[in-house]
């Protein structure tokens, strides 16, 4: 059985966010970048299916080289290789895209995605890859279970969460109930000096979205404070003023 | 030319963010001058809901009620949905943010390569060839502008970020036949509802603890507020990570992320992560005992307090305005 990680480099869940002068990218400066965090519990489901199943883990991402760091360390957790489109992504097409013109070919039973990246927080990916390779796609996922080609599924809906089964292969996003993320150990970390990361250059796609300029978000004027022994004031001003109630 | 919208039932019946993406759909329209098609795919959306679409200002409802719908497939849906869009011309697709609208979406923009942007939360800006986009980037923690450049655009809207309007136009319901599109193959084995409790993410108020309250046995005083304003509640990540809250509560940046008209914060001391998942709420409110505490930045009114006294008062507060 084949297993594709998907992974997308976010700055850690701490950063103070800031944006060049021009405006068009982040301010990378002390900035922290990581795994992002729910590619991160998939990478812990996919490393659990490999070890049960005895399939073959890869991890796939599009970023330039300074992602590095992030993908020896999915080596060190459990991957057995990488592969890095070597561009920076702005939109979810063009990860999809990119990643769909490397493996298109491959059939890999199982593609993980996170259930969205913490950076853009669109969710897009895991459907938009399914639809383009044909097959399944079942976001949301917070367990699931393999039995011969049969994947047994949860998954959340609004207000609750379902149980399914569908046939692989398939593409699913992970929750962070999906599993526990994992920490490399001395004999992951050695190991991974061995394992291949190959680095692909991207294919000539047409944009469909153009990222005009970021923002700062309009900060907020300033606390009312209500003294602690008049209380019941918040309560009318929540209520007659802002009439929330 | 037309805009299309996706109107998500759930059990046969339309929620809120399905009357939010309406009304947000029919301003898309005007706005292009042409007309608003709501599409509803259920097993059994009576007209009487159906109607409603033409109440927040669908020009024509069309409809498809099958067994075969009951449950969301997102091949099955995007297949659909696919014919519709080209029978009716669409041009700009909506769909509300909710699980089924993101995941029909992205499929939608992968089939007709039409360029796709999630969790919108104004409305666009359409001038000669450009059709852009404002939404909140690094989980709220900044804002940026796209603009989609293909023939067929599809937006997602955020859930309470755009006000229900009628605009009631005549009824006019389309009923068209299922032509049972082929599908993922998945077979639904069990729903688990949460029963009774509010759902976080729907919810127009929530009140949520933190470490601040110092005990599990304490929550009487998030739950008693909530009852009183029939809010939701949520908590911290920390509280949630030890136990004294269920993981469904934790709101933060790998957490839920809500943005009710009113959220309440009790002995949260408003850590950036915490502040990813809620910093597009309307209205917020602190109680803390330290002033320095980071969410007083954030918020809208604070009270510098101890919860164990503040809270009883605010409840007191509450249940005369209630009872008035």
């Amino acid at each position: 059985m084949k297993i594709l990680l998907c992974a997308s480099k976010t700055p850690d869940t701490t950063s103070k966010i800031a944006f060049t002068d021009d405006k068009k990218q982040l301010n990378n400066t002390g900035i922290t970048f990581i795994l992002n965090p729910y590619d991160d519990h998939g990478l812990g489901k996919a490393v659990d299916l490999k070890e049960q199943t005895g399939a073959s883990l890869t991890v796939i991402h599009v970023g330039d080289a300074s992602s590095k760091a992030i993908l020896d360390r999915c080596l060190a957790i459990g991957a057995d290789d990488c592969i890095r489109i070597d561009m920076e992504p702005t939109n979810a097409m063009e990860v999809a895209q990119q990643i769909y013109e490397v493996i298109k070919d491959d059939q890999y039973d199982l593609i993980i995605t996170g259930r969205e990246s913490i950076d853009f927080n669109g969710g897009q990916v895991c459907d938009l890859l399914a639809e383009m390779l044909s097959i399944p796609s079942i976001p949301f996922v917070t367990a699931l279970t393999l039995e011969g080609q049969t994947a047994n599924i949860s998954r959340f809906i609004e207000g609750g969460e379902e149980k399914l089964t569908v046939q692989i292969p398939l593409v699913i996003s992970a929750t962070k109930d999906l599993a526990e993320w994992k920490i490399p150990n001395m004999r992951g970390i050695m190991s991974a000096r061995t394992k291949p990361t190959k680095v692909v250059a991207p294919a000539a796609i047409e944009s469909t979205v153009n990222l005009i300029a970021f923002e700062n978000p309009v900060a907020k004027s300033g606390v009312k404070l209500i003294e602690a022994d008049h209380a019941e004031e918040l309560v009318k001003i929540l209520h007659e003023t802002e009439k929330l109630f | 030319m037309s805009v299309i919208v996706f109107a998500e039932n759930n059990s046969n019946k339309f929620t809120k963010p399905t009357f939010e993406a309406l009304s947000y759909a029919y301003a898309v329209a005007k706005s292009l001058s042409t007309d608003l098609v709501a599409v509803s795919l259920g097993q059994n959306v009576p007209d009487s809901e159906l109607e409603k679409l033409n109440g927040y200002g669908a020009k024509k409802v069309i409809s498809i009620n099958n067994q075969g719908l009951e449950n969301f497939d997102s091949m099955v849906y995007a297949s659909i949905l696919k014919d519709i869009i080209a029978q009716e011309n669409g041009t700009v697709i909506i769909a509300s943010s909710t699980y089924n609208g993101k995941s029909l979406s992205s499929r939608l923009s992968a089939k007709l390569k039409a360029g796709m942007v999630s969790n919108v939360s104004s409305l666009p800006t359409i001038e000669a060839n450009n059709f852009i986009v404002n939404k909140a980037v690094y989980s709220g923690k900044g804002f940026a502008t796209f603009n989609i450049t293909t023939p067929i655009k599809i937006l997602t809207l955020s859930i309470n970020s755009y006000k229900v309007e009628q605009n009631q136009e005549p009824v006019n319901i389309q009923n068209q036949e299922f032509a049972n599109n082929k599908g993922s193959g998945m077979v639904i084995t069990g729903i688990q509802k949460s029963n009774g409790a509010i759902s976080l993410t729907d919810a127009d108020i929530v009140v949520s603890g933190g470490r601040g309250l110092k005990g599990p046995e304490n929550w009487h005083l998030i739950t008693d507020m909530a009852e009183l304003l029939g809010a939701a509640t949520a908590c911290s990540k920390p509280v949630s990570d030890i136990g004294w809250r269920p993981h469904s509560e934790h709101v933060g940046q790998t957490g839920l992320t809500v943005a009710p008209n009113l959220y309440i914060a009790v002995g949260i001391s408003g850590a950036i992560q915490h502040l990813a998942g809620i910093n597009r709420s309307k209205v917020i409110v602190c109680i803390n005992k330290d002033a320095e505490a980071p969410f007083f930045k954030a918020a809208d009114y604070g009270i510098v307090g101890d919860a164990f006294e503040v809270m009883p008062k605010l409840i007191e507060a509450i249940r005369k305005v209630k009872a008035a």
